[in-house]
């Protein structure tokens, strides 16, 4: 006879404050050509990129919305604003943030994180940065740090922006490129010299906080040969009434010899849509490694790709996805090998509870020139009881058969026997249950900083159990 | 006062009755043994007490220190001082078996030990059964071996300390020299603590160390023979057959 548990949901109450808004010049909802020379104009757009978003208007407004997913109806796009912008401008002076935003900041933890050796918190409130400041090393050893809407008006950088900017995530891609294309607000920009190894991790965070904005940072990374460099891109939103959807752009130039570690970990409050597009492109000897943490949102679409162009280009993803009452969320990972000797690993765990859905994906493509390629995939699924499902969706498509593929896939309940044995030795049933579901996220935790370890636990222990303990 | 007092206790898993009525005491301190063929209930009589949800009691108690347990979960069984050493242990991958133990010493005594002080306790535990350092950071019993997987149900023990410690078959698929091991472990535990083992067997090398102060004879659900120390030595002469009345082991 099985039992039923049920399990505390989480109390969100920590990440679902929010301050009344008092920014914002809110445009029309809803999006036509008008908003769109509206936005550019507001940002003084270079004449390129006021084009670049029309047209990439006209492919979303052309564009079907992707059917093959978890459904995306509850998103009126009429509703969202795509554009609001925080009355307070750059800030590099902690002093000089505004109070009310300082409190949001100081509540997520970002002024601890950088006291905590973090070399720069460049943070997002609504669409823009209104706090960035990179410490001196980091600035001294040539890296550039910034706010790509900066980066893209100075001229020492606007060429590099104009010539990577959605080029290897065009609008074409899918609906929701193209309207990241049309609309895209805020983001950072990182350049790595050729050589330079940055020893500590650079982070950021983005944060919603208005009723019904979307979010469209972009994210652009450019790793010079034989550099070497960890961001990391955390986010939360504090919860709304109505529908927010974020999608983001994340494009990953990894040079020859060059080592890009990406991270985050995502916590969106669970009536997000959040549509987010990633990838890397990974020259001769690069290496790319993605640590990804899904924990928020009430439908994602995420799939990081990895592109590896040169020979003995690698790449690696490990990831973790956690799908609890009302979500689903839908992760994976793409690898492309287009050159000899090319080397990928996924490794994934997903998590569902209450009814949640969580569903993964991976497309492995094996070119016909990438002989001497290998490849492994691994996911693994936990399901915490009846209700809730996991379906696991790989695919693979190899053009050559000098290669060597493997693939293993896993899905499983928590054992009576396992719950019994920790019980048996002083844990109650809910403690017994977080530290099964701990262990089977453990190789997540083991690749994020100590710190974003500490954090990615307290929420598995608040999703399971409704306290941190 | 017994520590451990059964009072004619039945138990069934899926509507089957496996126990019909056992009655059985453990005196504080004493080392007693749990004797009989494959399939008799000794197993059923460890995990029942240690309150597995699979065995349902529909009758009879279980006293234990003076409260009755009968219906109480195994982590406040736990608390109280009952430990299982398991036949089968589980694998916990991803938690370590350092961090399993510290979070379930914290759980049991409601401290948090000082790093120090529980890594040298562990470390003493672990000299003690003969067992590579290495052992405590792997994950919990994941590729373990049989032999290393009772070791480790033995470490625990050590560490815990509890008032009685039912022992499920711990000797079995064990050589010559971890059964050894096993036992001098079990003779370090009641030194360190005075507690008492509850050792379910049906082999009595595990006992030649050990100052076995009763032994009960289960067969068929039932407790059918109790006795002292002579009752092993009959066993080992003549088995379980004429105890029972039936062809075993």
């Amino acid at each position: 006879m099985k039992q039923k548990t049920q399990v505390a949901d989480i109390d969100r109450s920590l990440y679902d404050f929010r301050f009344e808004e008092d920014a914002a010049d809110f445009l029309s909802s809803g999006i036509t050509p008008e908003i769109i020379r509206e936005i550019s104009e507001e940002k003084g757009d270079p004449a390129w990129m006021l084009e670049f978003r029309l047209k990439s208007l006209e492919i979303f407004s052309r564009m079907k919305m992707p059917v093959w997913g978890p459904p995306v109806d509850g998103l009126d796009m009429r509703n969202i604003v795509t554009y609001i912008r925080s009355k307070s401008r750059m800030n590099t002076d902690w002093n000089d943030v505004p109070e009310h935003i300082k409190e949001t900041f100081e509540r997520l933890g970002i002024p601890q994180a950088e006291r905590e050796s973090l070399a720069g918190v460049g943070a997002q409130y609504d669409s823009e940065l209104v706090y960035h400041n990179v410490r001196k090393e980091v600035a001294e050893s040539g890296v550039v740090y910034t706010d790509l809407e900066s980066a893209m008006h100075d001229p020492q950088y606007a060429e590099i922006i104009r010539t990577h900017f959605m080029k290897l995530v065009p609008p074409t891609d899918h609906k929701f490129a193209a309207l990241h294309g049309a609309v895209w607000s805020g983001g950072s920009f990182v350049y790595v010299p050729a050589g330079v190894r940055l020893d500590i991790p650079l982070q950021s965070y983005f944060r919603l906080n208005a009723k019904g904005a979307g979010q469209f940072e972009h994210t652009l990374i450019i790793l010079e040969e034989n550099s070497d460099l960890h961001f990391i891109e955390g986010c939360s939103a504090p919860k709304y009434y109505e529908a927010g959807l974020h999608a983001g752009c994340v494009e990953l130039y990894v040079g020859k010899g060059a080592k890009l570690r990406y991270s985050t970990i995502e916590n969106w409050s669970k009536n997000m849509y959040n549509l987010n597009t990633k990838r890397a492109v990974v020259e001769e000897g690069g290496r790319i490694e993605w640590v990804s943490g899904s924990f928020g949102s009430h439908v994602s679409y995420l799939y990081p790709m990895s592109i590896l162009n040169g020979r003995g280009a690698s790449a690696e993803f490990t990831g973790i996805t956690f799908a609890g009452e009302g979500q689903n969320l839908d992760t994976g990972a793409k690898i492309v090998h287009n050159a000899p000797e090319t080397a990928s690993h996924i490794d994934t765990k997903s998590i569902s509870k209450s009814g949640g859905i969580s569903t993964f994906r991976s497309a492995v493509t094996v070119h016909e020139n990438a002989v001497g390629s290998r490849s492994s995939v691994s996911c693994e699924s936990l399901m915490l009881d009846g209700r809730s499902r996991s379906d696991t969706l790989p695919v693979m498509d190899i053009r050559t058969d000098k290669c060597d593929i493997g693939h293993e896939a896993k899905i499983g309940r928590i054992s009576d026997d396992a719950v019994f044995y920790l019980m048996s030795r002083g844990m109650d049933e809910q403690a017994a249950r977080a530290m099964i579901v701990s262990g089977f996220a453990g190789n997540v935790s083991k690749e994020l900083p100590l710190e974003y370890a500490v954090e990615m636990n307290n929420l598995i222990r608040l999703e399971m159990t409704g306290t941190v303990g | 006062m017994a520590l451990l007092t059964i009072e004619n206790l039945s138990v069934e898993i899926e509507e089957k009755e496996l126990l019909h009525g056992v009655s059985m005491e453990v005196g504080s301190g004493e080392i007693h043994v749990l004797m009989g063929p494959n399939g008799a209930g000794k197993s059923t009589l460890g995990y029942t007490v240690m309150g597995s949800p699979e065995y349902k009691v529909t009758g009879g108690t279980i006293i234990f220190d003076g409260a009755d347990i009968t219906g109480e979960s195994p982590d406040k069984r736990a608390k109280r001082g009952i430990f299982l050493s398991f036949q089968n242990p589980v694998e916990i991958p991803g938690i370590t078996l350092s961090d399993f133990l510290r979070s379930s010493l914290e759980q049991i005594t409601g401290q948090r030990m000082k790093l120090w002080d529980f890594k040298k306790q562990l470390k003493t535990a672990m000299e003690t059964l003969q067992m590579d350092a290495a052992y405590a950071d792997r994950d919990l019993n994941v590729g373990f071996s049989g032999g290393e997987k009772k070791k480790a149900e033995i470490l625990q023990l050590l560490m815990l300390k509890p008032k009685l410690a039912i022992l499920d078959e711990t000797d079995s698929g064990l050589d010559v020299d971890a059964v050894r091991t096993v036992s001098a472990g079990i003779a370090a535990y009641r030194e360190s603590c005075g507690g008492s083992p509850l050792i379910i067997t049906h082999n009595t090398k595990i006992l030649e160390a050990l100052p076995t102060d009763r032994a009960h004879i289960i067969a068929d659900g039932n407790i059918v023979r109790e006795g002292g120390a002579e009752l092993i030595a009959e066993i080992n002469e003549h088995g379980f057959e004429h105890l029972t009345g039936k062809d075993t082991i």
